[in-house]
């Protein structure tokens, strides 16, 4: 295993939370200090956009770009809100980053806030994640105390509160305008954009979001400098270190920092131990339940944005969950679909009533009990749900099933003409 | 018991709605402290929560009933959400499900007869590398097997059952 240098897991000791003392002592806080004192809030911005720093909530958006829709000179009330809200089959980055260093968050929620000039922000926590929740309450408090939050932050003239707000479960809320909403205390569904949070965000003014592992970039971005940053990644294009959760059926299952861009084969083999049991590698998502599969002709894909959209996939969250050769994937691409149809906020017709029909076609395949004519349906059904629906969560859904047909037709196929499930042991 | 939310907490309640410029945004913080006093929201927490923060009871209720966390229904002393969600599936989560419901004699939505555990269904609770995963109250267990749930099982029955 070849050693990688650690920004996001620096701090991180297995069984044990960094705190300020630990997190100061590390260098934390650096980067706040550094551009308070030496660096406008448009050399920040400047900074983060040179990086070429992705999101890494999933959508991969350029952070440089999203923050240069945002007023951030224009006076006014204006939120930055961090998505907290983990909670893509597969990912479990988050949770790791908020329970080994939460500090690292609040350092940069704190520059990310000076950069946009926003004088409040929201964490906002899905409901399993209480600990780290605790984690950043005792953070917060600490860089209260410290005078990193408040008024006058160390002297500069910027203030910024930080708010924290725990959630009460629901995957849409992942979806950037659902979140919104629930923080305003209101029905959890989409909003239609545009308006776009840049414009009309959280309490009707403008609105930035960025994820947990984004924001937590921010620091060393600054710190380290743009180009140090991008030349970390080992594609060309890439930039950054990168979490890898490893989920599913290998040796290892642990969360990595990696550069982003590391192959898939290494990732499993490597980091992973290789698929368990000795068992052969049938496919994985790559970033979560709503990327499309990979199969074993992938395996030297560079775990990248824009690598793995070249084969028809995403990058997503990075956290990739393998599956073995002993695997049904109408079985799994059942389970994932389950998972989107329940999650649905039922807001629109393709989603609420869509996935659930799906799900009963490959529920009927699974279970033997398909007909060629229902493939048909099946297909008919992707075509017209995939960008139908109000949200990205129905497209997401789509993702692996369409790729179960591109990838294991044959499979599926295979159920049908048997009537059984042909991997199932009897 | 019969207050829906202890004093104390209602009057650092009653402060923050106060200091606070959009009051609504403290919904389901105000319903989680009705749940975790009194173990779900009765009608009486929904009308109470929209009577502190100004709002219909209906406002309350719309966003009460979407969360999958917040109990509009009675619900044992401890609720045991299990995971069902993709990394769980891939490494045995079915058969924890199954272990629960035999061991707890209940199906998912039920309460035992003895009023501690209610056993749902979750999505990932991002306990994806300790698969399978299940969640007590807010504490995530993974790595489960039938001999560790029978042990965890026990520790929160001792712990509901002073």
């Amino acid at each position: 295993m070849k050693h990688h240098p650690q920004l996001l897991f620096k701090n991180r000791t297995p069984g044990k939370t960094a705190f300020l003392e630990e997190f100061r002592k590390n260098g934390g806080y650096e980067g706040l200090k550094k551009a308070l004192k030496s660096m406008s809030p448009k050399e920040v911005r400047a900074t983060v956009k040179a990086s070429n720093l992705r999101g890494r909530g999933g959508a991969g958006f350029p952070t440089g770009n999203k923050w240069s829709f945002f007023p951030a000179d224009e006076p006014g009330e204006k939120f930055l809100v961090c998505n907290g809200d983990e909670m893509e089959p597969g990912t479990y980055k988050d949770r790791e980053l908020l329970l080994a260093d939460p500090h690292q968050l609040v350092e940069g929620m704190i520059l990310s806030a000076y950069a946009l000039q926003t004088p409040v922000g929201y964490i906002f926590i899905r409901y399993a994640y209480e600990d780290c929740a605790r984690n950043l309450a005792r953070a917060i408090a600490e860089a209260r105390d410290a005078g990193y939050l408040g008024r006058d932050i160390l002297g500069s003239g910027f203030s910024f509160e930080l708010h924290l707000h725990r959630s009460a479960g629901r995957y849409i809320l992942g979806e950037e305008t659902a979140l919104l909403n629930g923080l305003e205390g209101r029905r959890p569904n989409p909003r239609s954009k545009p308006p776009f949070p840049a414009v009309k965000g959280l309490f009707g003014r403008p609105t930035t979001i960025n994820n947990v592992e984004t924001l937590s970039n921010i620091p060393h971005i600054i710190t380290g400098g743009a180009d140090w940053f991008q030349q970390l990644a080992h594609t060309e294009a890439g930039a950054g270190m990168k979490l890898y959760g490893l989920s599913g059926h290998l040796e290892r299952t642990r969360c990595h920092e990696l550069p982003l861009g590391i192959s898939l084969s290494e990732l499993i083999s490597e980091y992973g131990g290789g698929v368990w049991k000795g068992r052969k590698f049938k496919a994985c998502l790559p970033g979560g339940a709503s990327t499309p599969y990979l199969t074993s002709e992938h395996l030297q894909v560079p775990l990248d944005f824009d690598s793995l959209a070249q084969v028809g996939s995403r990058l997503g969250t990075g956290c990739v969950t393998v599956f073995d050769e002993t695997t049904c994937m109408v079985g799994a691409t059942l389970n994932l679909i389950r998972f989107f149809a329940r999650e649905s906020c039922g807001w629109c017709t393709p989603c609420r009533d869509g996935l659930p029909f799906v799900g009963q076609l490959l529920e009927r395949i699974e279970a033997g009990d398909g007909t060629p004519e229902d493939l048909e349906v099946l297909r008919d059904q992707l075509r017209n749900i995939n960008g139908y629906s109000f949200c990205a969560l129905a497209t997401g859904a789509m993702g692996p099933a369409e790729s179960l047909l591109a990838h294991f037709e044959e499979e599926v196929l295979d159920h049908i003409r048997k009537g059984r499930c042909p991997l199932r042991k009897h | 018991m019969n207050e829906l939310i202890p004093t104390d907490r209602l009057e650092r309640l009653k402060e923050r709605i106060e200091g606070c410029p959009h009051p609504r945004e403290l919904i389901v913080d105000a319903l989680r402290l009705v749940q975790e006093h009194r173990g779900w929201v009765p009608d009486e927490g929904v009308e109470l929560v929209a009577q502190l923060l100004g709002l219909s009871a209906l406002q309350v209720e719309e966003v009460a009933t979407f969360y999958d966390k917040i109990f509009r229904r009675p619900v044992g002393r401890r609720v045991i959400h299990f995971c069902d969600s993709i990394c769980c599936w891939s490494r045995g989560g079915e058969a924890v499900a199954a272990h629960l419901e035999q061991r707890l004699g209940i199906a998912p939505g039920e309460t035992t007869l003895d009023g501690l555990f209610t056993l749902l269904p979750t999505c990932c609770l991002g306990a994806c590398g300790q698969a399978p995963a299940m969640m007590v109250g807010t504490r995530i267990y993974g790595d489960l097997t039938a001999q560790r749930i029978d042990e965890i099982l026990e520790r929160e029955r001792g712990e509901a059952n002073p």
